[in-house]
């Protein structure tokens, strides 16, 4: 019952993640960009102003629930990416092996040896800040642990027997990959991309820290953080909440991570029913 | 013997590639099969049974490879086919059947999606079309409750359960030629009869040819019409398997007989050891000149350690490779 707790939670709290992104004009009180009145500034959590206020008077209610579309966006595109990268790339080489798995091995230790993160503000400097490039940048750079998970999978699943049934009874090599090795290797490949989902959503937060991520005023979860530094001892609000619907959204998906490969494992699956 | 044979194995030779030299893990190895004939391959382990099985279907991987020879299938050599072409032979008309029921299905699909996507595959059924048929191929093997079988785990069914569905999805294309690689060995005697039962009548139904392969001479015999016995990599006997039980030629199969226990002899009774045949099969890479098996026969003679036996044919039918046959 335990691992139901895992998912319920965990899918709770990505659930409302997302919904408060895609309810974010109903939800929000105020603009976040165009409300600010200087009258209002740094007023702490009150009635009026759920989260408090920040220097300029803008209501960080709103700005949180605007947030939440940018992080989220981020964490599900860029790691959607990254999971069709490692996965194309490790299951073909853990299957074909040769000199295509000698490639990607190669390319996956350049990746691993590359901070991501180092590697990510390169990309985005030669693309200039914003959304989309902050997706291209962060799809491109964290691919690395899927692929050595896809492919050390392929390499044990390759000899079992299964697999070489299919292979004795006429599958091409692409279906093998597709019906036999992907769905027995999507555990792993789920956790590690709800993850990577939780690390691109701090790796957002850390781009638009240091002001790489998306361009001000538009509000986003680590910009707004990176605004509150100056202030964490006199209005600590403005760090609190944004710290904790990043700390939420990665808990959750973190959570979800574990309560998918649950379910996802058949034997388990078989276990509770 | 008339007609076109559904697969006719000449001279074929089986390379072992370690990387500085080519050895001969398996040669000269010839055999036909007759349509919905039942041909047993008998041998110890690493006699090369299996990887000509291998060779059959095409799937001979590094360090292995075809080093010469024939192999027809119903009249079309098969050996250089291209990779697409061999591959919609397999499964459609050639499908075979593993030792290990428990690891040939995949665990993560039901198996009537597994019965299914062979109907899709080699047949162009559509999906809907072809979960109809997987329920009449489970029900075709004796499963009870197919229509509620077919939703199934793997991991849910027995390992006899698991073998039916193996069959199952082997014979979905209604293939000439079955090749069943110890079907029965991972099993329990008794489910073990059933599921021998099973692929025989469903095979004989069908006009499915069967190839078996197993290091158990009785059931072979049991089995199948004709029996080849191999030892290191070569056929030794070829025979009817009545005649090779009642008077086998090679000392090598005169050794395996006797040394099969009979229910209700002393050796059965514990009172005196079964016959065995002494030492061990050579490694591939140093199989003594001459007749293979001479370090360990009691009747060889110089002639056996010089000169490699060709094939005698037996008056009865068959072959024998000894220069000292009876």
């Amino acid at each position: 019952m335990k691992l139901r707790a895992n998912l319920i939670i965990g899918g709770a709290l990505f659930a409302l993640a997302i919904l408060v992104g895609v309810l974010a004009p109903w939800l929000a009180h105020t603009d976040p960009v165009l409300d600010a009145n200087l009258l209002n500034a740094e007023e702490p959590p009150s009635w009026t102003w759920w989260f408090g206020t920040d220097d300029q008077g803008r209501d960080i209610y709103s700005r949180v629930v605007y947030g939440a579309r940018v992080s989220l966006t981020v964490g599900i595109v860029s790691q959607l990416i990254n999971s069709v990268i490692g996965v194309a790339l490790g299951l073909s080489a853990g299957y074909w092996g040769g000199w295509w798995d000698d490639v990607v091995n190669a390319l996956t230790n350049v990746m691993l040896a590359i901070p991501s993160l180092i590697f990510a503000l390169a990309i985005m400097a030669v693309l200039g800040p914003g959304l989309t490039s902050l997706l291209i940048a962060l799809g491109l750079t964290n691919w690395s642990f899927t692929c050595r998970i896809a492919r050390a999978s392929a390499l044990s699943l390759r000899s079992q027997g299964y697999v070489q049934a299919a292979t004795v009874l006429g599958y091409g090599d692409l279906r093998i990959m597709i019906t036999q090795l992907l769905p027995n290797m999507l555990g792993p490949i789920v956790v590690i991309g709800t993850l990577g989902m939780g690390s691109a959503v701090l790796s957002e937060a850390a781009l638009s820290f240091l002001g790489l991520g998306v361009r001000p005023p538009f509000p986003s979860w680590g910009s707004m953080l990176s605004d509150a530094r100056d202030q964490i001892t006199t209005a600590p609000w403005l760090s609190v909440f944004p710290g904790l619907a990043i700390f939420l959204t990665v808990l959750g998906l973190n959570l979800l991570g574990d309560g998918l490969r649950d379910i996802l494992d058949p034997q388990s699956r078989s276990r509770r029913t | 013997m008339t007609g076109v044979p559904l697969i006719e194995v000449e001279d074929l030779r089986i390379d072992l590639d370690d990387g500085s030299r080519r050895v001969a893990a398996a040669e000269g190895i010839s055999f036909r099969i007759d349509r919905g004939e039942t041909f047993g391959l008998v041998g110890e382990s690493g006699c090369g049974k299996s990887i000509t099985a291998l060779a059959l279907i095409g799937l001979l991987r590094q360090p292995l490879s075809i080093g010469g020879g024939v192999i027809r299938f119903d009249g079309q050599e098969i050996q250089h086919l291209s990779a697409a072409r061999q591959r919609d032979l397999r499964g459609n008309r050639i499908a075979m059947i593993f030792q290990e029921p428990m690891t040939a299905l995949n665990p993560v699909s039901p198996v009537g999606r597994q019965i299914a996507e062979m109907f899709v595959l080699h047949k162009g059924k559509s999906w809907r079309e072809a979960n109809q048929l997987a329920v009449e191929a489970l029900a075709s093997v004796r499963v009870p409750a197919p229509e509620r079988r077919v939703n199934d785990y793997p991991h849910q069914l027995s390992g006899g359960m698991r073998q039916r569905v193996m069959i199952a999805i082997a014979l979905a294309c209604g293939p000439d030629l079955l090749i069943a690689d110890e079907p029965t060995t991972a099993l329990d005697v008794t489910v073990q009869a059933e599921i021998i039962e099973l692929m025989r009548n469903l095979c004989a139904e069908r006009g499915t040819a069967i190839l078996m392969i197993s290091h158990d001479l009785g059931l072979v015999a049991n089995v199948c019409r004709r029996v080849a016995v191999m030892y290191a990599g070569r056929i030794v006997e070829e025979r009817g398997s009545a005649d090779i039980f009642r008077a086998p030629s090679h000392p090598y199969t005169q050794g395996l007989v006797a040394s099969l226990p009979r229910l209700g002899s002393r050796a059965a009774l514990g009172r005196s050891r079964l016959k065995e045949i002494a030492g061990v099969v050579p490694a591939i890479t140093s199989f003594p000149d001459g007749c293979r098996f001479n370090p360990r026969c009691t009747q060889a003679t110089d002639i056996c350690r010089t000169v490699a036996p060709t094939a005698d044919f037996l008056e009865a039918g068959g072959l024998v490779r000894c220069h000292h046959h009876a």
